[in-house]
């Protein structure tokens, strides 16, 4: 049986995982593209949830706004987990003990239980209203539950940096 | 010479009260970078799709002033909120900031980013119809759009690299 703890010493016991820990310009090189895709990630999707809230281009029907927008969230989150994992291998042990860390990924599955609820339950009837400049509570809901787990993971996020212990 | 006047400024100011107030409660400055990166986020993002609009990569129905005069004027009451939470978390931590190149290449390369982004918001609602109407305007326009996402890129970047190169 495979265990966690032979998963993780998989992960941080490679050539990879040495190279992210010991070069002086990796990580920093490899977080900064991570801060890059997060921007991107929240601040795209922030978009969205405004128009949700019919607070933001209320004029546009809600499937044009997402149209226009999404790839590039997508994208961003792409660059975002790929970037993040290559800096959680090159410390797993220890971002496994870092409460924010764990926090950061339960508001990202949040966040992403929060789409999927709107998208396959909230949004089955979105013909109806997608001209709409004020939606159904439903919509407006999902879009204030997202602006706030959003925040948080930002927040989680900055507060690992403080909270790591060093090496 | 100005090295060691800038050296006194910060030495002055991590002295003062607000400064004393910032470092000492510990999550003050975690705080204030979360906002940060929130802000820069927002700017970001509206940066990036009208430079993929300009592109035509997204947004290719929505006329091109239309998505400008969208988000471009967003910029700039958020570039006030990062410059306050940028200014505190210079306060809280002068030496960090004042005495490390990597922040003032930050500065000149957000001059740089203003006067382009100001330059694209002037252009793009007075006479959006040359970005468009012929072939050398689609390469401008695009030349623009690639300059704008590497400058602010670069922004981001330095921003990152400034905890990298302080000194002491």
């Amino acid at each position: 049986m495979l265990h966690l703890k032979d998963v993780i010493a998989f992960l941080e016991d490679n050539s990879l995982a040495d190279a992210i820990r010991e070069n002086d310009l990796l990580f920093p090189l490899i977080e900064s593209v991570h801060v890059l895709a997060i921007c991107l990630v929240v601040g795209s999707i922030m978009a969205v949830d405004l128009r949700l809230l019919g607070l933001a281009w209320i004029k546009r029907p809600v499937s044009a706004v997402t149209r226009g927008i999404l790839p590039l969230t997508w994208g961003a989150f792409a660059v975002a987990v790929a970037s993040g994992f290559l800096m959680f291998i090159s410390n797993a042990t220890k971002y496994l003990g870092n409460g924010f860390f764990v926090a950061k990924l339960c508001l990202i599955a949040a966040a992403g239980a929060n789409m999927l609820v709107f998208h396959f339950i909230s949004a089955r009837d979105q013909p109806r209203w997608d001209n709409q400049a004020r939606l159904p509570l439903t919509a407006r809901l999902a879009g204030g539950i997202s602006v706030l787990l959003w925040i948080a993971v930002v927040a989680c996020g900055r507060w690992i940096g403080f909270t790591m212990e060093p090496g | 010479m100005t090295g060691a006047i800038v050296g006194d400024f910060a030495k002055w100011l991590a002295a003062t009260a607000l400064s004393h107030t910032i470092q000492t409660a510990g999550w003050v400055i975690p705080a204030l970078q979360t906002i940060h990166i929130l802000g820069i986020a927002v700017l970001f993002f509206s940066a990036v799709i009208v430079d993929l609009r300009l592109w035509r990569v997204l947004q290719r129905d929505v006329p091109l002033n239309d998505v400008a005069g969208r988000f471009l004027p967003v910029i700039w009451p958020v570039v006030l909120i990062l410059l306050v939470t940028g200014g505190l978390l210079i306060i809280g931590e002068p030496r960090r900031s004042l005495l490390n190149t990597t922040f003032y290449l930050k500065m000149a390369l957000l001059a740089l980013a203003i006067v382009l982004t100001v330059a694209l918001q002037w252009s793009l609602s007075s006479a959006p119809e040359f970005w468009e109407k012929n072939q050398g305007g689609r390469i401008a326009a695009r030349v623009a759009a690639t300059l704008s996402i590497l400058v602010w890129c670069s922004i981001i970047f330095a921003g990152r690299w400034i905890a990298y190169t302080q000194v002491g």
